[in-house]
């Protein structure tokens, strides 16, 4: 499986919200949706936890490790150079 | 605090149980022997591994590149377990770790997770306020380090690799090894050399 | 304090808490106890069921993020697992509900 981003690659996380449709399992937290980040390392591939919630069959999807500027999300203390590190499957990602 | 199980709950389990060892589903010795292997796992492993890596750079590589497979060459079987990342710090980067969406904790070198990780408090906060957090405990992170806090949401578990403290020139693989707490590898407290 | 940096005005998921208002003050309390005797057995019970082919952890969490809110809130931890799994094994049709009541 090839993955579509690389490490550096700028990435957008779709901002979709299947929880509103019905249900659903997804493993993409809310804080994240229409942020962008950078692709920090690809982590390999893993079968989609969205189907295997449902004991559906399950392709597998590439995993990237994704780093966020803390501060744009939660901007309480705007001061600190933090990030927010976090792994994103690819269906998630679009490029930015 | 983490509340006692209702009476009513012990009961349900019980009932679970039995209907499931009635269909031959589990049995007693198995549930027995899966439990006494989860309570093997613990925190010495990931100190192990950690006090290893302060004194071996070709351990140290091997670790940061594969943590599961560093496990491993300490004897300690990964089958079935999720793949183990390292993430190293630096004199400028501190990592911590969180999973806001449940409860994924790297159990194979850490043991059962603590309850103030699987707390909707640790999880909720952390990933907004982690400097508030960290202080609240007692370990609070210099203005000009980059904290970088991990969620841990998918498929990989993680432990922090952190920097070796001043002051432990010439100590051995063990020494090293006991200032490696469990909160040391999750990120919320940094090493610290006894008083 | 109103979430009002929050660019949406999507409500996440139950247990999707990440950075949300509810428990912005909380303190995270420090807690030494180790799982209790019932919560060990659940925990066991999970992975003997999952490596049994049973169940995975994936519908696990599904199975505690169906939870309505008021229980998912009140019960403890191990409770929810507890509670996924029984949903996941009359789902699947290992047990039936009134072999559990």
């Amino acid at each position: 499986m090839t993955p579509r981003f690389s490490a550096g690659t700028r990435v957008l996380v779709k901002n979709d919200w299947p929880e509103e449709r019905g249900p659903c399992h997804i493993r993409t937290p809310h804080y994240l949706r229409g942020r962008s980040g950078q692709v920090e390392r690809v982590l390999g591939a893993f079968r989609n936890p969205e189907d295997l919630a449902f004991a559906r069959p399950a392709e597998t999807r590439v995993l990237y490790h994704v780093l966020f500027d803390q501060p744009g999300i939660f901007p309480t203390d705007g001061h600190t150079p933090d990030k927010l590190l976090v792994e994103v499957f690819e269906h998630w990602l679009e490029a930015a | 605090m983490s509340n006692p199980a209702r009476a009513e709950s012990l009961e349900q389990l019980e009932r679970l149980v039995a209907a499931l060892m009635t269909k031959g589903v589990v049995s007693e010795a198995e549930l027995a022997a899966q439990q006494a292997s989860t309570d093997r796992a613990s925190p010495e492993i990931g100190a192990r591994m950690v006090a290893r890596a302060w004194l071996d750079p070709a351990w140290r590589a091997m670790m940061l590149k594969n943590g599961t497979e560093a496990v491993e060459a300490l004897g300690v079987s990964m089958a079935g377990a999720p793949p183990l990342g390292v993430l190293e710090d630096t004199a400028r980067r501190h990592h911590v770790i969180v999973c806001t969406l449940c409860s994924c904790y790297p159990r194979a070198v850490l043991g059962y997770p603590p309850h103030w990780y699987k707390s909707f408090s640790y999880r909720s906060r952390v990933v907004r306020e982690p400097r508030m957090v960290m202080a609240e405990w007692g370990s609070p992170v210099p203005d000009d380090i980059e904290l970088r806090v991990v969620d841990s949401t998918a498929d990989y578990r993680w432990m922090v690799l952190p920097m070796r403290p001043a002051g432990t020139e010439g100590w051995s693989e063990d020494q090293l090894a006991a200032l490696i707490t469990r909160d040391v590898l999750v990120g919320v407290a940094l090493p610290k050399l006894p008083a | 304090m109103s979430d009002t940096e929050h660019p949406t005005e999507h409500t996440p998921a139950i247990h999707d808490i990440g950075g949300i208002q509810r428990f912005h003050c909380t303190p995270v309390e420090y807690d030494e106890e180790p799982p209790d005797a019932f919560g060990k057995r659940v925990d066991a019970l999970r992975q003997l069921l999952a490596r049994k082919g049973y169940m995975t952890v994936d519908e696990l969490r599904r199975g505690i993020e169906s939870i309505p809110e008021p229980e998912y809130f009140a019960l403890t931890y191990y409770e929810r697992w507890l509670r996924s799994i029984e949903l996941l094994m009359v789902e699947k049709g290992v047990v039936t509900k009134e072999e559990l009541t």
